[in-house]
């Protein structure tokens, strides 16, 4: 049943690990009203489930993130995303639990997503593919672990739209999860943030080698449209302040205006730089559906707009982080979430920490992160008797 | 590391097991101690952001809040006990804060300094100033102490807001406990109002 998963975009780091796939036969039901049939859920695994299948951590990663957490990343070569986090000895111990992330269905780094072959077709996806919900995701992740033997997680971690699945785990399925962290994230996607998005679908939408979603087809891709909405989004997660403080005005490469448009200044050389690193390892119309599956999110909606209920009873121990300086996800919307579990008499810790690095702090050096990880994690696992 | 009396006489009158919330946690040192010798289902609320992440750190529930303006959020009678240590005369609108409390524990405990203690009275009267002691250590232009109150003012307000005292512990100058009779307390009979820096009690609703 495991095998190894495919890749959209090539490998280019051959030694590195590249996790695992998981098809399930069984179709998996969608939000939108269709199922997705057979649906392959790629993941990677880091240390050792104990005996009693009471110490695994599932870690949960944004927008444009992967199964690749705290190893090498087999199709940049770049090292695991989160590793300062997770690794032996580090707050999400290896060496104490065992650690899963998955990649997200919709996305290209081995999960079903709009770049693989419809088998009803035998052609790619593209558009054809059903919309997705972070709900979908999340019901994805509960079949790999229960595939994986495991009745209950130990935690659930992640950041962003990560922090979304994490919510939406404590509410889908309350009793599988003991703990859940979720960082620089909200119950729902604000209109900003959807605006946001929808810049950056319609800039990939405007490229001519877009063709509708049939690129793939076509032999085209819409690296132009698709790097001009990295390049947007990517400013949303840094900070006025961090702009400012890593490249002022400082210019690129000369030491006066050009009086062209070539990029004079050193951020705009930095934003085409990320536009182009990203086209080479996403997927355009992964892009496209994760990002509406984050806009779609709002999970007080079927309770009449009271977040409150979604988490009333829950047994589940919350400690959310949230990052003084992060505008797309600020501690406010964080804090409401921590409202609501205030409401229902919900076992929450609420940490804002200062960092003027905006929502990408939570992928950087932030030791009252670290801390605050730490901390919960070990009391939690004392509570559990976890050595 | 043993707790200081005053912490040690409000952890003696919560039940192990229990469910507590203690509003304005700090750093979490009475929380931590509840938690871990009487096994209590402990949360916390704290102003400061560092302190909140100092207790999470050292794994304790806390949020980041405002008594004032959170404890509006907190559902009624989840909470056996609700603590509010050295911090009713820091917040904004003491009543209301009190009258939360009443509503989300069953049983509420207060400490709190008392400015009817002779020595405030004293340096009122003999320098003309706003008094200095050691447990409010400020200048009236910078202190947190916002609504400083006697400990007869403090229960005169029990009464307003529809609270009976259950136990009482005047606190003297060494931070010792000694124990009041509640009853007579409730009477108005005060004499620590004058000779006691401070005082703790355990309230429930009338």
């Amino acid at each position: 049943m495991a095998e190894h998963p495919r890749f959209t975009r090539p490998i280019t780091a051959h030694e590195a690990d590249k996790g695992q796939a998981i098809t399930f036969d069984q179709p998996l039901p969608l939000d939108c009203g269709r199922s997705l049939s057979p649906v392959t859920v790629a993941y990677i695994s880091h240390g050792t489930l104990n005996a009693d299948k009471s110490n695994a951590i599932l870690i949960c990663h944004a927008l444009t993130g992967d199964q690749f957490v705290a190893s090498n990343n087999p199709v940049t070569g770049k090292p695991g995303w989160w590793i300062s986090l997770v690794g032996p000895g580090k707050p999400i111990d290896t060496d104490r639990f065992f650690v899963i992330c998955a990649n997200v269905i919709g996305g290209c780094m081995g999960s079903t997503g709009p770049a693989d072959i419809d088998l009803a077709t035998g052609k790619p996806y593209g558009l054809t593919f059903p919309l997705i919900t972070i709900r979908d995701m999340v019901r994805s992740q509960k079949m790999l672990v229960d595939a994986l033997g495991i009745e209950k997680l130990f935690a659930v971690i992640g950041g962003s739209m990560g922090g979304m699945q994490v919510l939406q785990w404590a509410a889908s399925y309350p009793d599988s999860v003991r703990a859940c962290i979720p960082i620089a994230c909200a119950a729902r996607h604000s209109a900003q943030n959807i605006a946001l998005h929808e810049v950056g679908r319609q800039a990939i939408m405007a490229d001519p080698e877009w063709k509708n979603g049939e690129y793939a087809i076509a032999g085209t891709f819409p690296s132009k449209g698709l790097a001009v909405a990295r390049m947007a989004a990517h400013i949303t997660y840094l900070s006025e302040a961090a702009l400012q403080r890593k490249f002022g005005r400082n210019l690129q490469n000369r030491a006066s205006l050009s009086f062209q448009f070539a990029p004079d200044f050193q951020i705009e050389s930095y934003l085409h730089y990320q536009g182009a690193a990203f086209v080479d390892r996403f997927d355009a119309n992964s892009y496209l559906y994760i990002t509406r599956a984050m806009d779609y999110f709002d999970m007080a909606e079927e309770h009449g707009g009271k977040l409150a209920e979604v988490f009333r009873n829950s047994p589940t121990r919350f400690c959310i982080i949230a990052f003084t300086s992060d505008w797309l996800f600020p501690p406010a919307e964080n804090k409401h979430v921590a409202h609501a579990l205030n409401a229902v008499a919900g076992n929450v810790s609420f940490v804002v920490i200062d960092s003027d690095k905006g929502h990408d702090a939570f992928l950087l050096d932030e030791p009252e992160m670290y801390a605050a990880v730490d901390g919960f994690v070990d009391a939690v696992a004392r509570e559990v008797g976890i050595a | 590391m043993s707790l200081r009396p005053e912490l040690a006489a409000i952890a003696d009158m919560i039940r192990p097991g229990t469910r507590v919330l203690d509003v304005g946690c700090g750093d979490g040192e009475l929380l931590d101690h509840l938690v871990r010798a009487k096994c209590v289902d402990g949360r916390g609320i704290e102003i400061s952001q560092q302190n909140v992440n100092a207790c999470v750190a050292r794994g304790l529930s806390v949020v980041q809040g405002d008594a004032d303006t959170d404890l509006a959020e907190y559902p009624g009678g989840v909470f056996d006990a609700v603590i509010l240590s050295q911090t009713i005369q820091a917040t904004e609108k003491p009543a209301k804060v009190l009258t939360d409390m009443l509503r989300i524990g069953r049983r509420v405990a207060v400490s709190l300094p008392n400015f009817g203690y002779w020595k405030v009275r004293a340096s009122l009267v003999a320098f003309g100033k706003m008094p200095r002691t050691r447990t409010l250590d400020y200048n009236w232009y910078d202190t947190p102490n916002i609504h400083l109150c006697s400990l007869a003012d403090f229960v005169d307000l029990t009464q307003t807001v529809g609270a009976t005292i259950v136990e009482a512990h005047a606190l003297d100058a060494n931070g010792n406990t000694r124990r009041m009779r509640p009853d007579a307390v409730n009477r108005g009979y005060l004499g620590p109002n004058l000779w006691a820096p401070g005082a703790i009690f355990l309230l429930k609703k009338s």
